[in-house]
């Protein structure tokens, strides 16, 4: 049986629940992608011009430093998004992305699902709030690890 | 709130009298055995100079005399089926601890206890039902997953329990995970048990919040790991330990991701002195956390009390 890419879609955490109607607008945006280990999905300074809704396989995000190659800031899997700057001006990757393991994941043109979005003010918020969603999650997560929770502050 | 200096241990083990006097008297042990861990964390392995053996449950603490400098609470990080000597996995953070983790092999410290509620591991007969002598009517029986999550050090008060949960889950199926966080690779503790624990089953997962060249495995929060780690969360137990935040944003996790409150158990600590609830350094609301803990059931007034602020 062959998976549509609306089933796809509509399967992600970040899009689950959306009217039918909207996760075929985002559907016609979309194309099936899959990545190799090493592959990068996007690099730091590159048109930003893709959501990637991952489905499996693991993806570091990472910044390169000269001398000392790329250093990981964050590793996401299944479920996860990557590529937030498609969104905002100046639609420039700020990080790079690279496919830790065989990575399978939908591709949403960012240009294409802007345009619906300013089209469809309704879809445009539906969207928006499921972006600050997982946004304020990252954030959380970010600002938690400014903590060093692990510091001699959490020695027994 | 003080408890009567006549009775203390939940097990019956420190009553009054000679009882009493011998329980704050530290056991001299000799140290048989030390590995590093990390650059500030190191295992010591001790073994009465008089013989016999003192039995703990996993999740117990001792009190360690580093003789001439002072005493500290330090989980036991061995498992109590284990027949080898005492583990105490101690963390370099302060005098006492520091002239532990200085001690040598042949040198001689001292143990009290051990002290404080378990994990409830020991006592179970089957995979989730840890805690179920002390849960509700309503609480799904056995048969749940076991989820154990551990940030930095706090692995080594959970050490006992995942060998205990890993071996149970050979002899009667169920799921075992072990979420471990740390602030980089170099800080991971216990490299060779996680290993173990995968080769025997148990799903590990490892993260760090901070990256090091050559490291492959996971970054980012511990708590980033929980909705991608494939347990059942009903009927599901976790265990949970680690610096306290770490602690309360994990128990959120967890309840947000569908475990029931009732179902988390954590590891608090405050400062540990007597180990007999005389003292009452270690209290934390109604709680005397050398007698009612270390381990307590996250729900209700622990959960109330993780979210007040202390002034």
């Amino acid at each position: 049986m062959t998976t549509t890419l609306a089933e796809l879609v509509s399967a992600h955490p970040l899009l689950a629940g959306l009217p039918g109607e909207a996760v075929a607008s985002v559907a016609g945006c979309a194309q099936n992608v899959s990545f190799n280990p090493g592959d990068l999905l996007l690099a730091e300074s590159e048109p930003a011009n893709t959501l990637y809704l991952l489905r499996r396989g693991r993806v570091a995000i990472e910044v390169h430093s000269p001398g000392q190659g790329p250093i990981v800031i964050e590793t996401v899997g299944p479920g996860a998004v990557v590529g937030w700057s498609w969104f905002v001006p100046p639609y420039r990757w700020h990080f790079d992305a690279r496919a830790v393991e065989a990575v399978g994941a939908v591709a949403v043109d960012g240009a294409c699902l802007r345009e619906k979005a300013e089209a469809d003010p309704e879809l445009g918020y539906a969207l928006m709030r499921r972006v600050a969603s997982v946004l304020l999650e990252r954030l959380q997560m970010t600002r938690l690890r400014l903590l060093d929770l692990y510091g001699t502050s959490g020695a027994r | 709130m003080l408890a009567d200096p006549g009775g203390t241990g939940r097990d019956g083990s420190h009553h009054g009298g000679d009882a009493v006097f011998g329980v704050m008297t530290p056991v001299p042990h000799r140290v048989v055995g030390r590995r590093d861990e990390t650059d500030d964390v190191v295992t010591l392995h001790l073994l009465p100079t008089a013989g016999g053996d003192m039995r703990s449950r996993s999740g117990q603490f001792n009190m360690l005399t580093a003789f001439g400098v002072g005493e500290a609470a330090i989980s036991v990080s061995s498992a109590p089926h284990d027949d080898g000597p005492l583990q105490h996995t101690v963390r370099d953070v302060g005098p006492v601890t520091h002239a532990l983790c200085q001690a040598r092999i042949g040198e001689v410290v001292g143990v009290r206890g051990p002290f404080g509620t378990d994990w409830g591991v020991g006592t179970s007969q089957g995979p989730g039902d840890l805690i179920n002598d002390a849960l509700p009517a309503d609480v799904p029986g056995p048969g749940g997953d076991v989820v154990v999550v551990a940030g930095g050090i706090g692995l080594a008060p959970l050490r006992g329990a995942v060998y205990e949960l890993v071996a149970r889950h050979s002899r009667t199926g169920g799921r075992v995970f072990v979420i471990v966080g740390a602030r980089d690779p170099s800080q991971i503790i216990f490299g060779r048990d996680l290993e173990a624990w995968a080769r025997d089953g148990a799903r590990v997962e490892v993260t760090v919040d901070v990256s090091a060249p050559g490291w492959t495995g996971h970054v980012g929060l511990v708590t980033s790991l929980l909705n991608d780690a494939g347990f059942d969360p009903v009927g599901a137990t976790a265990l949970v330990c680690g610096p306290e935040i770490m602690v309360r944003f994990t128990a959120r996790s967890l309840i947000d991701g569908g475990v029931d409150p009732r179902c988390i158990r954590v590891s608090l600590e405050r400062n540990m002195q007597c180990g007999v609830a005389w003292c009452g350094h270690c209290q934390l609301g109604p709680f005397l956390l050398c007698r009612d803990g270390p381990i307590l059931p996250y729900a209700g007034a622990v959960a109330h009390l993780l979210t007040q602020r202390e002034r």
